[in-house]
């Protein structure tokens, strides 16, 4: 004899009253045994109140799959109660992957058929929510005669069943297209609104539906008009009802160019902004002028808009309208430069997003003309912003800063500016930026090292700031003992206190190896530039012959050596450095080969190393070679001592050749190239970036790339440039990828590629074929 | 593709009140969302927009599971309504949608509160049906979708 059953009410009850997880799951795993045994039993009267309890225990998060066959006996019944349980159930429990959904497409068909309409209405629900492609091309039969039915309420399901087939089997779009047309005859919103959507998706697939559907725009302007003119009643929610309408005048984009202007200002003009259903209206006609190839007056008109948005007191909508901005401001910088002062105020906004954002769009808006006044609030920003944004915010001030310094002295002052307050965030190439800046300002050597004295002389905890700080000092100390500078006060500065600080910078615990590197390179340079003798120099020299930083030792014997048994070469090879090219990094890497020959490199470690040639002369008595432990040709009968030390001490190994680029794909104009980074100081890492270019006529928009790989490596995707390339040669996309490879795995990698292109939609998946071995090994 | 991936309710404590899935999910993957919108979600205050972009790394070479999506939520009470969709998507209009979602399901269980939800979580379900089908915005009138659940109730 079975216990009546519990009522859900009293289930949800007694599960709530448990006071701990072990409680709840013990209720739980008792009830689910009466479950299953009523199951067994077969008991048809109470079955639907057991499914229910069985779904609230799974909404829970707990296994309920055992009551899949009870979801289909529900189903078949001819009680309303037990069809409304079994169809949730269905939504619930069954999908797709497991055999068992198939079961419920006979009891599907029957209600579609023979159901009253409610009863319609949850197979159409069911079969849109889990139905799968066998599922949908048994029944589309019966959902295309449902879309005639003179209910609207069915009818409005069906076609948006309709939709969801067409996602799952797109072969029936030509099943379903026919009825689109008559169905736009409708008066009724909520079918319309269905009509659309199919509409929508039969584009998207098939090119034939898309020109099909041309010769209908006209007649769904008018209904947009119509719309428009006779006012909103509020029983429709606005947006539901424009928002499809726009989107469609979006895909049918040529004809539309014409009528779209008249509609879209007739939105614009007659929406009521104060709900945000009205913004949202707004929102959406924006959206659609920026996807179609609106005329420069139209889109001036977004551009309004949005700046109309950024003023909105509510902060949701000022984030769309910066996102959206952000999208335009390539191709209509002047109309979004109108609104600078609204997105700089945007800046002090304490939402993450909402800042970032407005510092990208703040930087994709300095231009020549108002740099002073942009860089100036950008850095008082960077004073004042959170410590994510530090770092985005320094490197876009300098690349700003390089494209539109008005002067090097600017340039200077602006860099330094950054290097003092956000010195520890900037990118690692900074310093060799800005020591190149300033070896190429020959007029302005003087008033650099000042005031880099300065700024170190306050503070030496920020490394890049002491680098460029400790280089100048070395090159330039002369200068800065001089003491007249035009451009700022004379400051009187005299030697023991330059050799204190750099002293200083030596000994402090928060210098890195590389600035420790610097400021003895820099002692040693103004050995030759300092008037007084060199006994303290000497001294710090020879201190650090034994320190345990290997690096540091090196140079500091070397050094030593050159007081003592070279002293007659040392002021020529400490001479001030040339100015060197800079052509990216491949001169680099074989300016830091050459470096590495060189065995007694005099300069900073930054990459601009100098090709000097009388360095090369010297060096050449004394180690001809290129990086390899090859004897020099004969010299100064010389004694063991130091030189053979000197040729002993180990080279560096080589930097890694660099992995060629690779082209991934082509079509139609549209051209993907990869390019790799291994960086020497993690084997495991890879950096790949594609590159994303086209020289078609025609846009690509709306581009999204997406990778994988094999399950034993790690992959990272950051953020794309951006998600659009300009025709013809436009700005490409580039995005970064990072691959963790630590058990040197091959390398697999397979690419999904979607984007718009001529007014189609593209998707492509493929796997990159030809992957360079360096890549992985 | 479609527009909403997913709907959920969850209450502060992450208890999920409800989920509505319109794409295929494993029962762990189902999990593990969850619980990134919660985590996600549940951090932000009023001074935060309703709007979260959420970049997750991509899955293994088999399933290609790509999962850059952003929420659109709102509290009320103690209960988050989130609704996720696709990056490009008009957020405004998904935020209005939303906000009607909540005003029928007041105007149904007569000022509802969380314990309303979950004593007839299947009823709220027949709301949502009601609203969204197949991942797009389905009825927006109010008044028509009470009036079609009053009907489905007297059924019972």
């Amino acid at each position: 004899m079975v216990a009546p059953s519990l009522k859900l009410q009293d289930l949800i009850e007694e599960i709530r009253g448990a006071k701990t997880q072990a409680q709840e799951r013990e209720v739980i795993q008792k009830e689910c045994a009466h479950i299953r045994a009523s199951f067994r039993d077969g008991d048809p009267v109470h079955r639907h109140r057991q499914l229910a309890k069985l779904l609230y225990v799974h909404m829970l998060g707990y296994p309920a799959h055992f009551g899949q066959m009870e979801c289909l006996k529900l189903i078949a019944s001819s009680r309303f109660t037990d069809k409304r349980v079994g169809y949730l159930g269905a939504m619930l429990l069954l999908d797709e992957r497991h055999d068992a959904h198939l079961l419920i497409t006979n009891s599907i068909k029957n209600d579609l058929s023979q159901g009253i309409q409610p009863v319609q209405g949850l197979a159409l629900c069911t079969l849109s929510t889990m139905g799968s492609a066998e599922m949908c091309r048994d029944l589309a039969p019966e959902v295309e005669k449902l879309l005639l039915q003179p209910s609207p309420y069915v009818r409005k399901k069906a076609i948006l069943t309709a939709v969801h087939m067409i996602r799952k089997v797109p072969e029936l779009s030509s099943v379903f297209l026919p009825p689109c047309v008559h169905l736009l005859h409708e008066r009724h919103h909520g079918i319309l609104l269905g009509t659309i959507t199919l509409i929508m998706e039969l584009c998207e697939r098939s090119p034939a539906a898309l020109r099909h559907f041309r010769k209908v725009v006209p007649q769904l302007v008018h209904i947009l008009r119509t719309l428009v003119t006779t006012g909103y009643s509020t029983e429709h929610s606005i947006s539901g009802v424009s928002d499809p309408f726009l989107q469609v005048g979006g895909h049918s984009s040529k004809t539309m160019t014409n009528i779209s202007p008249l509609s879209s200002t007739q939105v614009a003009t007659n929406t009521d902004t104060s709900r945000n259903a009205g913004n949202a209206v707004l929102f959406e006609t924006v959206l659609t002028i920026m996807d179609i190839h609106s005329a420069a007056g139209l889109r001036v008109l977004a551009v309004n808009i949005l700046g109309r948005f950024l003023l909105n007191s509510d902060r949701n909508i000022r984030y769309v309208a910066l996102t959206s901005l952000l999208r335009l401001v390539q191709s209509d910088h002047s109309a979004v430069q109108r609104h600078r002062p609204t997105v700089v105020d945007c800046l002090q906004e304490t939402d993450a997003s909402l800042s970032r954002r407005a510092l990208e769009l703040s930087l994709a808006l300095v231009n020549s003309s108002n740099v002073r006044a942009m860089m100036q609030e950008l850095q008082a920003f960077l004073e004042s912003c959170p410590p994510d944004l530090r770092a985005d915010c320094a490197s876009g001030i300098l690349l700003a800063a390089e494209r539109f310094a008005p002067t090097k002295r600017w340039h200077i002052d602006t860099i330094l500016h950054v290097l003092t307050t956000a010195g520890t965030h900037v990118r690692d190439d900074a310093v060799a930026n800005l020591t190149q800046l300033i070896g190429g300002a020959q007029e302005l050597h003087a008033y650099s090292v000042h005031r880099l004295y300065n700024a170190l002389a306050e503070d030496i905890s920020q490394q890049p700031l002491v680098q460029v700080a400790a280089w100048c000092i070395g090159e330039y100390g002369d200068l800065l003992l001089e003491g007249n500078c035009e451009e700022i006060e004379p400051l009187q500065v005299d030697e023991e206190e330059v050799l204190a600080l750099l002293e200083k910078v030596l000994q402090s615990h928060m210098s890195l190896p590389a600035t420790r590197g610097y400021a003895l390179t820099a002692l040693m340079k103004l050995s030759t530039r300092l008037q007084g003798d060199n006994n303290r120099i000497r001294q710090v020299v020879s201190i650090y012959r034994s320190c345990l930083d290997v690096e540091l030792q090196q140079r500091a014997v070397e050094y030593d050596t050159l007081f003592r048994k070279y002293d007659h070469m040392r002021a020529a090879i400490l001479e001030k450095m040339p100015l060197v090219e800079r052509d990216g990094p491949q001169a680099d890497e074989e300016a830091k080969e050459s470096k590495e020959a060189a065995q007694l490199s005099e300069a900073a470690p930054a990459p601009t190393e100098p090709q000097a040639s009388q360095l090369l002369d010297l060096l050449d008595l004394l180690d001809g070679a290129s990086g390899d432990a090859q004897h020099p040709p004969p010299l100064d009968p010389s004694p063991g001592g130091a030189l053979v030390y000197l040729l002993d001490l180990p080279c560096a190994p080589l930097p890694p050749a660099p992995i060629p680029d690779l082209k991934v794909f082509e079509r139609e104009g549209v051209q993907l190239n990869l390019s790799f980074i291994r960086p020497p100081e993690n084997p495991a890492l890879l950096l790949i970036t594609i590159t994303a270019t086209n020289s078609s006529e025609g846009d690509v928009t709306n581009f999204i790339c997406q990778a994988a790989v094999p399950k034993s490596l790690q992959l990272q995707l950051q953020a794309p440039s951006g998600n659009t390339v300009p025709a013809r040669g436009g700005l490409p996309i580039t995005q970064l990828f990072r691959i963790l490879n630590p058990n040197k795995a091959p390398l697999r990698l397979k690419l999904r590629l979607t984007y718009n292109h001529f007014h189609q939609s593209v998707q492509e998946i493929f796997e990159v074929n030809n992957l360079p071995v360096e890549s992985w090994q | 593709m479609e527009h909403i991936r997913f709907i959920l309710i969850q209450n502060r404590a992450g208890k999920t009140r409800l989920a509505k899935w319109y794409m295929q999910f494993d029962d762990d993957e189902k999990q593990k969302l969850i619980e990134e919108v919660h985590a996600v979600v549940t951090v932000r205050d009023a001074k935060h927009t309703n709007f979260v972009e959420v970049i997750s790394v991509a899955d293994s070479l088999s399933v290609l599971q790509f999962r850059n999506f952003k929420i659109i939520y709102r509290r009320y009470a103690g209960l988050y309504f989130c609704i996720c969709v696709d990056v490009n998507d008009n957020n405004l209009a998904y935020l209005e949608a939303i906000h009607n979602f909540v005003e029928v399901l007041n105007e149904y269980f007569h000022n509802v509160c969380e314990l309303d939800l979950v004593f007839n979580f299947y009823k709220v379900y027949t709301v949502v049906d009601e609203m969204f089908l197949a991942g797009e915005i389905r009825e927006t009138s109010q008044t028509k979708v009470l009036k079609q659940l009053l009907m489905l109730q007297s059924l019972e």
